[in-house]
């Protein structure tokens, strides 16, 4: 047979990790490396924040209030005097940490309860979905208000009582995409072939229902981070005088007529950080795709 | 045009007939320079494997390639004395369904849902025809009990019929307004064996009523032995071998309509093993150069892997693409 | 000598909306070692959920399952992943049966990890082994499936039934996605593995043409029952029961100048959800008479020769 005869030649395959493969099909992805330097540059800011902010995030100046941007302040101040840019570098380390850590937590948990659900289906997917939604039929932030009152505020509190607001989402669509994998005669195959149902649920089902669940996660981000925002406005989430994106877009909306650039540039900050994740997750999702590979 | 040459000339004439479709990155050959003719009342068969270009030829024909991604690269599609290739789009509407009608393959997807079946097939008659909403609705239930379907069951939806009775409910869709010429796509490949030879059967019985000719696309070569006037085995988008099904059966002249024979496992006798045809079908956006076959072939020779290869004629009167025929039909390798 | 595969009464009811659904009911046969049945029938006849049925991909209703005449009808747990091995499938889609996601490489190797059989580096060589052995480019080792065409993931599906040398396989419709061409390729592969590792098939198919080339017995099915069992030439030659002539008129004979006549049956297959005691093909059947509305026995009516049909020696 032909390709019998061919197979002859030993070719020596090289074996790459799925992690190296990944990462090279993204970078054939032009719009994903953009995604990821952007990032990359707000991590680094955010990072070196002492060093580079020209000004301490509460340092109060009363004299230099509602400043519009100009060299001394890049940003400009905000109603107390404080230099924006310096305080976004600074709230850049809560918002981004919180929003990333809030939704992978809610993700991680999400995969757990909702491949149960899925794989398992009848009393035990029953009983879960109901669960869920009892946790959904409440308004989110009421939810999230709750939780943060009765662990208290603070940086990890807050991630977990964000985190539980999520995980219904997930759970959810988790679930729904395992229920239409779970019929594929590959499920069947490999239990024919005595793979145990762990090992179905983590290398044959999640890998081929997750993909949208990262679209749904960078998208996550930016409502986590808006969220955590509502938090610290009712004296929940970070405390002042701590800086954070979302508390300083809603503490300086009373002064969006008067001084915009107030609004402007920690919506600007939000907006750069989602538009990135989203990026990164479009290209992640393709690089995982192996119908996609080039 | 003279009465005398109307009489002579096909009912359906396909020349040269090239059709193309495009991605970003390719353009896939899908039909190379097919062409074919059919007699009023008669049946031609196009066999071949998947990816041939058969469904081409036949979305070509009656002018639903998809309008983006694809198109008529070359050739002429004459209906009567008509070529409709050229008309505009407005009239082509009019013949659809009227005088050219498809049956699809896959009876589950043709149909609507959500719409009662009687309805399915009045409304292409309300289409093409003039009169009231009840001479609509008489012409389907005379349609559906034409099919062997009750017409107590016009307001049934397609989820309460067999696959079977909805291949017959696409029949009647496609028979509604006697059409001169029906394409059938594998009508019967989603079907079982004797639910297969029921419709069939009816396929065959309408016919001959309505004296409508038929192309009829299979990848079954006892469907074409039992159902077919002519044959054409088409290959790669291109017609290996045409004539009549006699010619085509009892004397195959292409190496590739032989190994289709050779591959298939024949009731009528006991064999060990099969022989099938070894490789692959090409890739239509990267088709060998001269003959496609060429790389499958036993009898290739240098000649064979340049050029463009004509149809020529072999002994018995029907075409066939090969330029090794004489080797072929003594069977010498 | 005992058969690999001995079933027994066998019985799988799927309880639906409107009722219970018989989809394999009261079957019995056996198969002996390197032999091939076919099973053939329509589709819903039960057929595929017979062979699933019998290799524990579905739990039967009743019924005993006997694998080289051990009752294996009732495992559980670590005993019934022991005998799995030995009982593989090959299944109809190429498309479906072989995760998307998953490397050639990964899918043959997986079998291999699960069964803890062979150590690491074992196991490369043996799906080297493997992929030689079905027919596969070691080129391709590396590839998708979306990049390989259905009769070489069909033969990937292959190699992963046989990685763990399983003495009978279920053959579920393998070539019946596949065109012509490509069919005969892995129809001549199934049979040289059969040949050369002594394996048993059960052979699901609805096309007769290939069931009569590949078996050696057949078992025609019918909503759910077994209506004709017999060797496979014997049937073609043979045939007693009345859905079987109807079914081995109504294949188009390639043969232009010998056609079939086709004897076209009443109606359709009825609905196999809370069917009557009675025979299942009475209603389409052209001999039916009072007679078969009493339930219909299997009964040797010549040597090897068995049919379900209270008429069948007045319709000859």
């Amino acid at each position: 047979m032909l390709n019998t005869m061919a197979g002859k030649t030993q070719i020596k395959i090289k074996k790459k990790s799925e992690f190296m493969r990944t990462l090279k099909q993204m970078s054939y992805n032009k719009l994903a490396v953009f995604g990821a330097i952007v990032f990359a540059i707000e991590l680094i800011l955010v990072i070196l924040a002492p060093l580079i902010a020209p000004y301490g995030y509460a340092e109060m100046d009363m004299a230099a209030a509602y400043q519009p941007p100009s060299w001394a302040h890049l940003c400009g101040t905000d109603d107390l005097g404080r230099d924006i840019f310096s305080r976004l570098l600074y709230g850049g380390r809560y918002s981004i940490t919180m929003g990333i850590f809030s939704i992978g937590i809610s993700v991680m948990l999400g995969i757990i309860i909702g491949s149960t659900a899925g794989y398992f289906g009848g009393k035990v997917d029953n009983i879960i979905m109901r669960f869920l939604d009892i946790i959904q039929s409440l308004p989110g932030m009421l939810l999230t208000i709750v939780i943060s009152a009765v662990l208290g505020s603070g940086y990890i509190n807050t991630i977990l009582s964000l985190s539980v607001n999520g995980i219904p989402g997930q759970a959810r669509m988790l679930r729904a995409q395992m229920m239409r994998v779970r019929g594929s005669e590959y499920i069947e195959a490999a239990e024919s072939i005595n793979c145990s149902k762990f090992r179905i649920i983590a290398k044959h089902l999640i890998p081929n229902s997750f993909s949208p669940l990262i679209v749904q996660a960078t998208m996550g981000v930016a409502n986590m981070i808006i969220m955590a925002a509502g938090l610290s406005f009712i004296g929940l989430g970070v405390q002042p005088p701590a800086s954070e994106w979302g508390a300083m877009l809603s503490g300086s909306r009373q002064f969006i007529r008067s001084s915009p650039h107030m609004v402007f540039f920690p919506g600007l900050a939000i907006a750069i950080t989602i538009l990135a994740l989203n990026l990164m997750g479009d290209g992640l999702r393709d690089a995982l795709d192996p119908k996609l590979k080039r | 045009m003279s009465d005398e040459i109307k009489e002579s000339m096909p009912f359906l004439e396909v020349k040269n007939l090239i059709v193309e479709y495009f991605t970003s990155e390719q353009t896939v050959h899908a039909v190379n320079g097919v062409s074919f003719k059919l007699e009023k009342g008669k049946t031609l068969g196009l066999v071949g494997e998947t990816g041939a270009g058969k469904t081409s030829i036949a979305k070509a024909i009656l002018r639903i390639l998809p309008d983006v991604g694809a198109r008529i690269a070359k050739g002429e599609v004459w209906l009567a004395d008509e070529n409709i290739t050229r008309i505009s789009e407005e009239e082509m509407r009019k013949i659809r369904g009227k005088k050219i009608s498809m049956i699809f393959q896959d009876p589950m997807t043709a149909l609507n849902p959500v719409q009662r079946v009687g309805d399915q097939i009045a409304e292409v008659v309300s289409l093409h025809n003039s009169g009231t909403k009840e001479s609509f609705k008489k012409r389907a239930e005379e349609m559906l009990e034409m099919v062997g379907i009750q017409k107590e069951r016009y307001g049934d939806y397609p989820h309460q019929f067999s696959g079977g009775m909805k291949q017959r409910v696409v029949i009647a869709i496609a028979l509604a307004c006697n059409p001169e010429l029906l394409l059938a796509d594998e009508p019967t490949t989603a079907l079982d064996v004797t639910i297969q030879a029921q419709v069939l059967k009816l396929i065959d019985n309408l016919k001959e009523k309505l004296n409508t000719s038929m192309v009829l696309i299979t990848h079954d070569m006892g469907v074409v032995a039992t159902h077919c006037d002519d044959v054409a085995v088409v290959y790669a988008g291109n017609i290996v071998e045409y004539g009549s099904k006699e010619q085509v059966f009892d004397h195959p002249a292409h190496p590739y309509t032989i190994g289709l024979f050779g591959a298939i496992p024949n009731l009528g006798r006991d064999e060990e093993w099969l022989h099938p045809i070894e490789g692959l079908p090409p890739d239509p956006s990267d088709l060998p150069e001269g003959c496609s076959f060429h790389p499958r072939c036993n009898y290739t020779t240098e000649e064979c892997k340049a050029g463009t290869i004509d149809m020529l004629a072999t002994p018995d009167g029907h075409q066939c693409r090969c330029i090794h025929m004489d080797r072929v039909l003594k069977g010498e390798v | 000598m005992r058969p690999v595969i001995e079933v027994k009464n066998l019985k799988k009811y799927f309880p639906v909306a409107n009722g219970v659904l018989h989809a394999v009911d009261d079957v019995s046969l056996s198969i002996g070692r390197g032999k091939t049945l076919g099973v053939v029938g329509e589709s819903g006849c039960g057929k595929s959920t017979l062979g699933r049925t019998i290799i524990h991909l579905q739990e039967h209703t009743s019924g005993e399952i006997f694998l080289h005449g051990d009752d294996i009808s009732n495992l559980k747990g670590k005993e019934l992943r022991k005998v799995r091995e030995k009982m593989q499938i090959i299944f109809q889609d190429p498309y479906s049966s072989i995760d998307p996601r998953k490397t050639v490489d990964a899918t043959i190797r997986e079998p291999l990890q699960v069964s803890k059989r062979y150590k690491r580096n074992e196991i490369d060589d043996v799906t080297t082994e493997l992929m030689e052995l079905v027919g596969i480019d070691n080129r391709l080792r590396m590839s998708y499936p979306h990049e390989l065409d259905g009769g070489r993931r069909q033969r990937v599906g292959i190699a992963r039934a046989l990685a763990l040398n399983p003495d009978f396989v279920v053959c579920d419709e393998p070539v019946s996605a596949l065109d012509v061409s490509i069919q005969a390729q892995v129809l001549n592969l199934l049979k040289k593995l059969q040949q050369q590792r002594g394996l048993t098939y059960m052979f699901v198919t609805h096309n007769l043409s290939v069931v009569k080339h590949i078996s050696d017995d057949i078992c025609v099915m019918y909503l759910g029952q077994v209506v004709e069992l017999c060797p496979s030439k014997e049937l073609f030659k043979n045939p007693l029961h009345p859905y079987t002539k109807a079914l081995l008129s109504a294949i188009p004979s390639i043969d232009i100048h010998n056609p079939n006549k086709p004897e076209i049956l009443k109606g359709e297959l009825t609905s196999p959800i809370n069917p009557k005691p009675g025979c299942r093909f009475a209603s389409r059947c052209n001999f039916a008479t009072e007679a078969c509305k009493q339930p219909q026995k299997l009964q040797e009516i010549s040597s090897g020769h068995f049919a379900a049909c209270c008429r069948v020696r007045e319709i000859q």
